[in-house]
C-alpha cells in the first residue's frame, strides 16, 4: 500500500518544488551575501535560516502525507477559529516590521500568522464548498463563503498589511470554478478598468468617455437585436461613474499619501528615480542589466551594492534577474507557470470536490502571490509588499506554502481511494 | 467551458506579460545596464606622485610632500567642543558652521573638505583628539615641497583645476594638480604622469565595498619623470641673494650649449607660499603688487633699451660689412654734432681720439655714431642699409622671441624701413635720424635674456645655441643639443670685440668687475628711461647693465644683469655680475667686502621716489 502510494505521488510537482526552494535559498544567499559572509548552514545567516526550515518541511512532510485526508476536512473550523484568534491576538500582542503588525515574536522567532490563515481559509471553504448544504448559486451562501474569506482578509487590513489580505481573493478562482456567475468576475474586471482610468484620467472626462462609448454600444446592439431593453445598460453605465467618482473621492482623500504615490509611479503619472519610485527603478535597473545570461552567481553588482530594498524578501525576482538573466527568470517563471497549471489539472480530475476545491483555492493564492510579487519588481504594478512563495526570505511563507502544496500532494495521492 | 479554464488563462496571459517585459529589460533595453554600472560602480582615480626636480648638479629642489584635507561626513557628526576646533584649525566659528552645513546640503553620507591643504605640523596637534571630533577625518593629498625656497620665478607653481578649464581639458579631473607657469607647465607631461583609474564596487549608499570585478579593469598609474634642469641652484641663490632690495634681472648661460645657468628676477617670492592653505591668499597678495610686480618675470618679460652693451653688436656689424677696421679712428669732443644743430653727448674728454678697442673699453659714444652711419649708408638708401643692419642683429636672437622652454617672454624690438617709414611718410629719415640706436637707445628693446644670449654668441665667437631650463628628463638621460644658430658675423672680428671688452675690466668702465687670476670680458651700460608720472614723461634714474663672460678663452658662463635704476653700470651691474662669475668659476667668492655691500645695499628709497608725490632728483 505504502508503495503505491509512494509511486503516486506527484513526484514532477515535488521535482519543481524542490528545484524552486533550492534556487531560492541560493538566491537569498546572494541578496545577503557580503565579505564576511558566515556558512550557509548557520542560522545568523538568512539564507541559513530558510535552509533549516526548508529541512523543517521536509521533516514535516511525511506526517501530513500519511494522515487521513478527511481529517483536513472534519477539523477545518477549528483550524479557522485558531488562526481567527491568532490574527485577533495580533491587534493586541504583535510585533510591528516594516509598518506592519503582522508578526508574533516568540524567543528570537517571528511567526506571521496571516500566512497560516491562508491554509484554514482555503480548507474551510473548501469544506463548506464541498458541503451539499450550499449552493453556490443562492445569495445566502454566497454571502457566507464570501463571509469566510473577507473575515481574515478584514483582520489582516487591520495589521495594515493589505498586500497579505490581498492575497485571500486568490480564493475566489475556486469559487468561479465551482460555479459562482460569471458575472462576477465581469464586474470585477470593468471596476478595475475604471479605477485604472479614473487615476488616469480624472472621473468627469472619464465619465464622458463612458456615456459616449454606451450610447455607441448600445446603438450597435439595437441594430442587431431590437427588442433589447436598455434599462440594464443604464444600470451599468450609472453605477460605473458613480463606481469611477467614489473611485477618485477615496483615492484622493481617504488613501494616505504613500499609497497615492505607489499608484502614481506605475501608472507613469510622476517620474522620481530617487524618490517614491525608486524601488521599482532599482529593481529594473538590475533586472535590466542582467542581460540574456545575466552576470553570474554572487556576481550582481546591484545585488551587491544593495541598491534594491528588502531584496531578499520581496524584490527578491531582481536578484534572480540580475544574477541569471533572462534564461534564468525566463525559466522561473516557466517553472512557476508549469506548476501552477500542473497542479490545477490534477485538481481537474477529483470526483470529489473537497481535493479540487482545495487545489484550486491553493492554486489561486499561488498565483496571485505569483502575478502581484513578480508585476511589482518587474515595474508592472504597483509596490504591494507580498513575498515570491519558495523564493523569498520568510520562514512562515515557506512553511505555510509547503504544507499547502502538502496537503495538496495527500490530496492528490488519494485520488482514488 | 470557460469557469473551469479562467485560471489557466489568467496565468498564461500574465506569464506572457511578465516574459514580454522580461525581453523589453532584459535584450532590448541597454540603458539599464548603463545605469546599474554607474549606480553600481565607483572610479577612483589614482595619481601618481609628481616628478621631481633636480638642479644640473643632482641636487633635489623639488618634490612632494604630503598634506592633508579635513573631511567631514555629516551623517557621522555628533556634538563636539567647536571652540577647540576653530582654535586648532584658526578659521571662524561662522565659517566652520557654513562649511558644514554646505556639506549637509552636498550630501549627509559623503565626505565634503571642511579646509584644504593642512601642513602635517597642523593637524599633528589634532592626530591624537580625533576622537573627540566624530565625522571628521583627514585625507592625505601631496602637494610640491621647495626644498630650496628659491627660482620661484622658473619653477613656476601649480594649483587644483577648477571647474571652468575643465571644459577645455578633458582628461584633467576637478581639484588634479596642473602646472599653471614656468617649468610646471612646460614639462606638465613629463611632471604630471599618467593617472591610473581603479574601480570600486559601491553600495546605495556610495560607501565601498570592495574592489569590482576584482580589478580586472583597473588601470595602473604611470609614473611621472623626475627633471632635471640646467640650473645651478647655488647660483640662483647666490643670485637671488644679490638681489635683494632691487629690481631686474639676472640670466647665466653657458655659452657653449646654450643652458641656463641662473634666471634671476627681483624682486621674487619664495615659492613655498604657493602651497598649502594660504595659497590663495598669498597669490593674490603677489598679483595685487602692481609696482614691483613680483609675478613679472623681469628677466625674461621686461624690455628695456640694451644701452651701450649693444655697441659691440654695432662694431660687429660694421666690421662684417667692411665699414670700419680695428684700426679705424674716430674723435671726440665731449661728443659730436652728427647733423646739423644736433649733438650727442660723450663722457670722454675733448680731443680724444679713439681706434675700435679704446672706443669699446672707453664707451664713446661718437665712435659708434659714425660707426652706425657708416653701416646705415653703406647701401644705396637708409631702407637697405637699416634692414641689413636689422638682419645682423635677428641673427643675435634680437626682435623676436627666442623659442625657449618657459611660457613667458617677449620678443623685444629691433626697427627696420617699414617701421621708419611709417613714422616718417615723407621718408625723409636717414642714419642721423635714427642715431640713437647706435648707442643701445632709440627704439631698440631688448629683454635680459636676449642680452644674456647674444654675450653668449660673442663669447662662442659666432654663434649660439637657444637658451634652456631642462637638462634632462628620465626617459630621454641627455637631451641632444640644440642646433647651432650662427651669426653673419665672421669669427675673426670677434676676437677684436672680445679684446676690448676684455680691456673694459681691465682698464675701462668696469674696472670693479676684475678678479684676479680670470680673464673675464665685459661691457657696461647705463640706459636712460623713463615713465608716465601724472601724464607727464618723467625721466628716472638711469638703468645700471652689466654683460659679461668669462674666462675670455674657452667661456664657460655669460652673463646679463639689469639693474632698474642702479644709475650707471659699473655700479651695480657689474660688480653683481663679477661675483657671480666668481662664484661660479672660483666657487668661493673672497671679496667679501663687495658681497657684502651688493646684500645690503637697497635701491627701494629709488623706487619709492615717483610715488611720494613730491619733485625729485635722478642721477644722484
Amino acid at each position: 500500500m505504502n508503495k503505491i502510494f509512494l509511486l503516486r505521488l506527484d513526484w514532477i510537482s515535488i521535482l519543481i518544488f524542490l528545484i524552486l526552494v533550492s534556487f531560492g535559498i541560493s538566491n537569498i544567499y546572494s541578496a545577503t551575501f557580503s565579505e564576511f559572509s558566515i556558512s550557509i548552514f548557520n542560522m545568523q545567516n538568512l539564507a541559513g535560516k530558510q535552509f533549516w526550515i526548508f529541512i523543517i518541511c521536509l521533516i514535516i512532510l511525511p506526517f501530513i502525507l500519511f494522515v487521513n485526508a478527511s481529517f483536513f476536512e472534519h477539523l477545518s473550523s477549528v483550524f479557522y477559529i485558531i488562526s481567527l484568534i491568532s490574527l485577533i491576538g495580533l491587534l493586541f500582542f504583535g510585533q510591528k516590521i516594516s509598518g506592519a503588525t503582522s508578526w508574533y515574536s516568540v524567543g528570537g522567532f517571528t511567526i506571521q500568522p496571516s500566512e497560516f490563515a491562508k491554509i484554514t481559509t482555503a480548507l474551510l471553504i473548501s469544506t463548506k464548498l464541498s458541503s451539499i448544504q450550499t449552493d453556490i448559486k443562492k445569495v445566502k451562501d454566497i454571502l457566507k463563503l464570501f463571509g469566510i474569506v473577507l473575515i481574515p482578509m478584514c483582520l489582516i487590513i487591520l495589521q495594515s498589511d493589505a498586500g497579505s489580505a490581498l492575497v485571500f481573493l486568490g480564493i475566489v478562482f475556486a469559487l468561479f470554478r465551482e460555479g459562482l456567475d460569471i458575472r462576477f468576475l465581469y464586474f470585477s474586471i470593468l471596476s478595475l478598468i475604471i479605477f485604472v482610468l479614473t487615476l488616469l484620467l480624472k472621473p468627469l472626462l472619464l465619465s464622458l468617455i463612458l456615456i459616449l462609448t454606451f450610447i455607441i454600444m448600445y446603438r450597435y446592439i439595437i441594430g442587431k437585436y431590437p427588442k433589447t431593453n436598455k434599462s440594464p445598460f443604464l444600470i451599468i453605465l450609472f453605477a460605473s461613474i458613480f463606481f469611477s467618482f467614489s473611485v477618485d473621492f477615496i483615492f484622493n482623500s481617504i488613501f494616505e499619501q504613500r499609497h497615492r504615490d505607489r499608484f502614481n509611479v506605475i501608472l507613469g503619472l510622476e517620474v522620481d528615480s530617487k524618490g517614491i519610485g525608486y524601488n521599482i527603478n532599482q529593481s529594473k535597473i538590475a533586472i535590466g542589466s542582467g542581460g540574456f545570461i545575466g552576470k553570474g552567481f554572487l556576481n550582481g553588482t546591484q545585488t551587491k551594492g544593495g541598491f534594491v530594498p528588502e531584496q531578499h524578501t520581496d524584490y527578491i525576482f531582481s536578484t534572480v534577474g540580475e544574477e541569471w538573466g533572462f534564461i534564468g527568470s525566463s525559466s522561473l517563471i516557466i517553472l512557476y507557470v508549469f506548476l501552477i497549471i500542473r497542479i490545477l489539472s490534477r485538481g481537474e480530475k477529483h470526483t470529489q470536490p473537497f481535493p479540487r476545491i482545495f487545489s484550486y483555492s491553493f492554486v489561486g493564492m499561488l498565483f496571485i502571490h505569483f502575478f502581484i510579487n513578480i508585476g511589482m519588481t518587474l515595474g508592472l504594478l504597483p509596490t504591494v509588499g507580498i513575498p515570491l512563495p519558495y523564493i523569498s526570505y520568510g520562514g512562515t511563507n515557506l512553511l505555510a506554502f509547503s504544507l499547502m502544496f502538502f496537503i495538496y500532494l495527500n490530496l492528490d495521492a488519494n485520488r482514488l481511494n | 467551458m470557460i469557469r473551469k479554464n479562467i485560471l489557466f488563462y489568467f496565468t498564461l496571459g500574465v506569464s506572457v506579460i511578465f516574459i514580454f517585459q522580461l525581453i523589453r529589460l532584459q535584450l532590448f533595453n541597454s540603458e539599464y545596464s548603463e545605469r546599474s554600472l554607474s549606480n553600481a560602480t565607483l572610479e577612483r582615480t589614482i595619481y601618481p606622485p609628481r616628478g621631481l626636480i633636480y638642479d644640473r648638479n643632482g641636487k633635489l629642489w623639488v618634490s612632494n610632500k604630503p598634506v592633508y584635507d579635513l573631511m567631514v561626513v555629516p551623517e557621522n557628526l555628533k556634538v563636539f567642543d567647536t571652540l577647540e576646533l576653530i582654535q586648532n584649525l584658526k578659521i571662524s566659528k561662522k565659517e566652520l558652521t557654513e562649511k558644514i552645513r554646505n556639506a549637509k546640503q552636498f550630501s549627509k553620507k559623503l565626505p565634503s573638505v571642511i579646509e584644504r591643504q593642512l601642513s602635517l605640523s597642523e593637524i599633528s596637534i589634532f592626530q591624537e583628539k580625533m576622537w573627540k571630533f566624530p565625522g571628521f577625518y583627514f585625507q592625505k593629498k601631496t602637494t610640491r615641497d621647495y626644498l630650496l625656497p628659491i627660482g620661484g620665478n622658473v619653477l613656476g607653481y601649480t594649483s587644483e583645476t577648477n571647474k571652468r578649464e575643465l571644459k577645455m581639458k578633458p582628461d584633467y579631473d576637478l581639484g588634479e594638480m596642473i602646472g599653471r607657469q614656468g617649468i610646471e607647465k612646460t614639462y606638465e607631461k613629463i611632471l604630471r604622469g599618467k593617472k591610473g583609474i581603479k574601480i570600486f564596487q559601491k553600495d546605495r549608499f556610495n560607501r565601498i565595498i570592495g574592489p569590482y570585478e576584482y580589478g580586472n579593469y583597473d588601470t595602473t598609474p604611470e609614473a611621472a619623470e623626475n627633471l632635471t634642469l640646467t640650473l645651478d641652484s647655488d647660483l640662483q641663490n647666490y643670485g637671488e641673494s644679490l638681489m635683494q632690495n632691487k629690481r631686474g634681472g639676472i640670466v647665466a648661460i653657458e655659452p657653449e650649449t646654450g643652458e641656463v645657468l641662473a634666471l634671476v628676477t627681483a624682486p621674487s617670492y619664495n615659492p613655498n607660499i604657493l602651497i598649502g592653505r594660504n595659497r590663495s591668499k598669498s597669490f593674490n597678495k603677489l598679483v595685487n603688487d602692481t609696482i614691483s610686480k613680483p609675478l613679472f618675470d623681469r628677466s625674461l618679460q621686461a624690455e628695456y633699451s640694451p644701452g651701450s652693451p649693444f655697441k659691440l653688436l654695432n662694431a660687429l656689424i660694421g666690421l662684417q660689412e667692411k665699414v670700419i677696421t680695428p684700426e679705424t679712428v674716430f674723435s671726440c669732443d665731449k661728443g659730436h654734432y652728427y647733423a646739423k644743430g644736433a649733438f650727442m653727448k660723450c663722457h670722454n674728454g675733448i680731443g680724444t681720439k679713439s681706434n675700435l678697442v679704446k672706443g669699446i673699453y672707453k664707451s664713446c659714444n661718437s665712435y659708434f655714431a659714425k660707426t652706425f652711419v657708416r653701416i646705415i649708408e653703406s647701401q644705396s638708401t637708409p631702407d637697405m642699409g637699416i634692414d641689413l643692419w636689422k638682419t645682423h642683429l635677428l641673427r643675435f636672437g634680437l626682435g623676436n622671441y627666442l623659442g625657449y622652454d618657459l611660457p613667458v617672454g617677449k620678443p623685444g624690438f629691433i626697427p627696420d624701413s617699414n617701421y621708419y617709414n611709417t613714422w616718417y611718410p615723407e621718408k625723409n629719415w636717414s642714419s642721423t635720424t635714427v642715431i640713437s640706436n647706435a648707442i643701445g637707445q632709440g627704439e631698440i628693446l631688448t629683454t635680459p635674456i636676449q642680452m644674456a644670449n647674444f654675450t653668449a654668441a660673442i663669447a662662442n665667437r659666432g654663434f649660439y645655441r637657444k637658451p634652456h631650463f631642462k637638462k634632462s628628463a628620465d626617459s630621454k638621460m641627455n637631451d641632444s643639443l640644440y642646433p647651432i644658430n650662427r651669426t653673419l658675423i665672421d669669427s675673426e672680428h670677434f676676437e677684436t670685440v672680445i679684446e676690448a671688452m676684455h680691456q673694459v675690466v681691465e682698464r675701462g668702465t668696469a674696472r670693479i668687475a676684475k678678479i684676479n687670476g680670470l680673464k673675464i670680458c665685459g661691457k657696461t651700460g647705463t640706459v636712460e628711461n623713463f615713465i608716465r608720472l601724472n601724464n607727464e614723461k618723467t625721466q628716472l634714474t638711469d638703468h645700471s647693465i652689466f654683460i659679461a663672460f668669462a674666462p675670455k678663452e674657452k667661456p664657460k658662463i655669460a652673463i646679463a644683469v639689469f639693474i632698474e635704476n642702479g644709475y650707471w653700470g659699473a655700479r651695480w651691474a657689474a660688480p653683481i655680475a663679477s661675483l657671480i662669475i666668481e662664484k661660479y668659476l672660483k666657487k668661493e667668492v673672497k671679496r667679501k667686502w663687495l658681497e657684502k655691500k651688493i646684500v645690503e645695499g637697497s635701491l627701494i628709497a629709488e623706487y619709492e621716489k615717483p610715488f611720494l608725490g613730491k619733485p625729485f632728483n635722478i642721477n644722484e
